[in-house]
């Protein structure tokens, strides 16, 4: 689909849903467990003072990730 | 069966941050002790119930915090391996406590129902009910039970609501399992939270099976093993001897015609979990009110806030370092004074000898020397406490990730990399809130490069004889900017550092920051105290041995040989200058009477210090005390070390008299100071300011063979810079050696940093002298 963008493009206070993660399979397993799979609806909460990383709210908790990372994060806005 | 009554043990397991430590504190009544894991530094909570009765006594086993069954880090891995019995010295779990975090149900339930699949018998405690409450959640938890298929207790850990009725089911528990069983039980069906995918299942539902044949005593387990086994990559490369080759090439067959079939293995169960655990949690809550913004989200605003955040963060750190140097200092100086007056006490009660001196500088001094750092140990384990209990750590590492990654590290390294200026034992210590063992071990490995303490002694001295004192605009002074100078060399070198070691040996894929910002939680004081004392008391502990063995190895190297000639030699100097003082006696003994009335009358504070005869006297005597106390230690082990090193560290512009003070200074390196000022004769210095400044004026004058000074800029400069870098320090080798658990890793640790400070030592003094420096 083409309306996808990344995670990190979101802006602060903004909702989406997974679409795909792009992460590379072997280092994505601990991601996956803490619950930020496709289809999971997340939100960008803020950005770190320097800009990385980012902090999501997913499943009714925050979690932060880098910002590296978040780029390989594709979201559909909702 | 013997008499013994087999003791019933109760694990608590859940996520980090649900409250099991909280749980655990109030079932146990702070009653719990900590040690280790055999072989590892994760923490061992364990303790007795109480109200348990003493005829049965249940034993609770706090695990350590973990997101699943499929381990990120030895915590993780610890607590895995406790639920599948694979750990001989912890018992097999009688019942397991799931400790859950009802604000935060799915990702809780998540690993409860990974536990449930194991078939222990289980009893979830769900806590922080008061949170759920106040974030407008409620939890049904009749229908929660149910759908998990074990007792649910709701609770709030922190004010011990449900405390009783969770104790009342943990004892019927105990006492079911002592009811005589006439017959093996058949035991409840075990429930399977996984509605796999059809080809996934297919495949788990073959390898249960080979499961169950090759390893039959494990067959309970064999269900939820097999498919952790199918779906963690990391689980067979990593334990290759762990399973049989029949397992093994199984499971690699399975995932080659899964993935050829485009099913993704590694997150098919993963997703099925969440997909019901999603609908459990939907079925069981209702939202009271519209979820906004939290108490806890209103303080994030602030606390991670581009420019407030920020700026608080500095503020707390520079409160926290300052309370760890200022209000640290007061107990110090009186444990130090202690010790002091113990060793001198073990005089009157030991006659004089190798004995006395072996108790008193060895032993109580050796002791003395550990024992000094427990103040700022406790309060820098009272700050992190604090810090972790509130939540605040997580904000700490969230807002300085950015400036660690550039070297390599997580936000997480950077406090123990603050705390190493106070010290690096507590800075080492503190790298035990970082999940990932590499960037542990690399924040452990450069933690001493960091200027701590100790050092400030040594550059004081140095930089008082060596630096000419000149001063621009008032305020800028040749001295400050050389101390800064000293500082921001240990951090480069730090950061410097761990970065070559990312590169190069402790590389490894760059683990992913996965870092949850847990709500701020407001901490129990008696907990954090008691977190402080328990970890502090262990570093004494274990530590503690390893510095006392090397305090008394370095005193025997500093004491003997000793020789009955130089002995001799200087009692005669001694009685001629009783001889010439009183020339009205003449007996030996007589003057010997003399020098003792007269070392103790002068030895008082309140002694007389005008000139006087006697008083010249009791001067003379002190300067043969020194003289020979010098000429002692120049020609014993450690004196000969010192000079056999000599050609070593010429070099570097060293003499052999510098080097017996870094063979000395090899167990602390504030031992320089008074190392130096028994080697040149000018008695014991403490880091008073007089003692420096004498040592320092008497440091200027030392000259070469051929006239020239020895402590010249360049001299001094090339000491500091070696300063910075070497590890003159027993107790961190100590306890690198502890939270590694091997001698690899403080060997390496010592041999780095002694090579790094002789190679930028030599490289800063030949160039200096290319410059034409002297
Ligand atoms: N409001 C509230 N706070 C709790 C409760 N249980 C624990 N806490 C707090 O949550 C924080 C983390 O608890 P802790 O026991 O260290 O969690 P652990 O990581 O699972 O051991 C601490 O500040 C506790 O005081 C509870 O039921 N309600
Ligand atoms: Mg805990």
């Amino acid at each position: 689909m083409n309306d996808s963008q990344t995670l990190a493009s979101l802006k602060p206070g903004t909702r989406g849903v997974v679409t795909e993660i792009r992460i590379p399979v072997e280092q994505r397993a601990r991601l996956l467990e803490m619950g930020l799979l496709v289809g999971t609806i997340i939100e960008l909460v803020r950005f770190a003072p320097m800009g990385d990383p980012v902090e999501i709210r997913v499943r009714g908790y925050n979690l932060s990730l880098r910002k590296h990372e978040a780029e390989l994060v594709m979201v559909r806005q909702s | 069966m013997s008499g013994t009554v087999k003791s019933f043990t109760a694990v608590l397991t859940g996520n980090p941050n649900c409250g099991k430590t909280t749980l655990f504190n109030a079932l146990t009544g702070l009653r719990g002790k900590v040690g280790n894991y055999a072989g590892v530094t994760v923490e061992r909570k364990e303790g007795a119930m109480l109200g348990a009765g003493p005829d049965h006594p249940i034993q609770l086993l706090d695990l350590p915090g973990t997101y699943s069954l499929s381990p990120q880090s030895l915590d993780e891995q610890i607590a895995r391996d406790v639920l599948f019995q694979k750990l001989v010295d912890v018992p097999v779990p009688d019942v397991v406590i799931l400790v859950v975090d009802a604000s935060n149900l799915q990702r809780n339930l998540y690993y409860a129902t990974q536990v449930i699949e194991l078939g222990h018998p289980a009893i979830l405690a769900l806590n922080m009910m008061d949170v759920a409450r106040t974030n407008g959640h409620e939890i049904d938890v009749e229908a929660l039970s149910k759908a998990l298929g074990i007792p649910v207790v709701p609770m709030v850990a922190s004010s011990g609501e449900g405390l009783e009725t969770l104790k009342r089911l943990i004892r019927d528990r105990a006492i079911q399992s002592r009811q005589p069983q006439l017959e093996e039980a058949p035991r409840p069906a075990i429930r399977s939270f996984l509605e796999l995918p059809e080809r996934f299942g297919a495949e788990a539902k073959g390898l249960i099976e080979r499961f169950e044949q090759t390893l039959p005593d494990r067959k309970r387990l064999a269900a939820a093993e097999a498919i952790l086994v199918l779906s963690d990559d990391k689980l067979l490369g990593a334990n290759l001897n762990q399973y049989p080759a029949s397992i093994r090439d199984a499971v690699t067959q399975a995932r080659a015609r899964l993935e050829s079939a485009g099913v993704d293995w590694r997150s098919a169960a993963i997703e099925a979990r969440y997909a019901r655990v999603f609908a459990i949690q939907q079925h069981v809550t209702t939202e009271t009110v519209t979820p906004g913004e939290t108490f806890s989200d209103r303080l994030d605003r602030v606390l991670t806030h581009k420019f407030w955040g920020l700026a608080l963060f500095v503020t707390i750190m520079a409160l926290m370092f300052q309370t760890i140097f200022t209000v640290a200092s007061i107990p110090m100086d009186a444990i130090e004074a202690g010790v002091e007056w113990l060793a001198s006490q073990v005089g009157n009660w030991i006659g004089p000898g190798d004995l006395q001196d072996l108790l008193a500088n060895g032993v109580i001094k050796g002791v003395g020397a550990v024992l000094v750092f427990l103040p700022q140990i406790c309060l820098l384990f009272l700050f992190i406490s604090l810090l972790e209990d509130t939540g605040y750590m997580a904000r700490a590492a969230f807002l300085m990730d950015r400036f660690m990654s550039k070297v390599g590290l997580h936000g997480k390294s950077f406090i123990p990399m603050l705390s190493s200026f106070a010290c690096a034992i507590p800075g080492i210590m503190a790298t035990r809130t970082i999940e990932t063992p590499k960037d542990r071990l690399v924040t452990i490995l450069v933690a001493p490069l960091i200027s701590c303490s100790a050092r400030l002694p040594v550059y004081t001295i140095l930089i008082a004889a060596c630096i000419p004192d000149r001063r621009w605009l008032g305020v800028l002074g040749l001295p400050g900017i050389t101390l800064l100078a000293m500082y921001l060399l240990g951090i480069v070198g730090a950061l410097g550092m761990a970065w070559v070691f990312k590169k190069t040996l402790l590389r490894g894929d760059a683990p992913l920051l996965i870092l949850e910002l847990p709500p701020y939680k407001r901490p129990m004081l008696r907990v954090v105290l008691r977190h402080m004392w328990d970890r502090s008391s262990l570093f004494v502990r274990r530590a503690g041995t390893v510095i006392l063995g090397i305090n008394i190895l370095l005193w025997f190297l500093a004491t003997y040989p000793r020789s009955s000639e130089r002995a001799d030699d200087y009692e005669r100097q001694r009685l001629q200058a009783a001889e010439s003082a009183f020339t009205h006696l003449n007996s030996p003994a007589e003057f010997a009477n003399q020098i003792s009335r007269i070392r103790a009358q002068f030895s008082k504070a309140d002694a007389p210090t005008n000139a006087s005869p006697e008083r010249a006297l009791f001067e003379k005597l002190l300067a043969l005390d020194l003289e020979e106390s010098g000429s002692q230690l120049r020609e014993s082990f450690a004196g000969r070390l010192g000079q056999w090193i000599e050609p070593s560290i010429r070099p570097l512009g060293f003499d052999w008299k510098i080097g017996i003070g870094i063979v000395a200074s090899f167990a602390a390196r504030e031992v320089f100071v008074s190392t130096m000022s028994v080697v040149y004769n000018i008695g014991s210095v403490d880091d008073s300011n007089d003692g420096a400044a004498s040592l320092a004026s008497v440091l200027q004058q030392e000259r070469r063979e051929d006239g020239s000074k020895v402590y010249t800029t360049l001299t001094g400069l090339t000491l500091m810079v070696f300063y910075v870098f070497a590890l003159q320090c027993v107790s961190t080798i100590a306890v690198t050696r502890r939270e590694t658990n091997s001698w690899k890793w403080p060997l390496l640790q010592w041999v780095y940093m002694t090579g790094l400070a002789w190679i930028l030592a030599f490289a800063f003094y030949q160039s200096g002298r290319l410059l034409g420096f002297s």
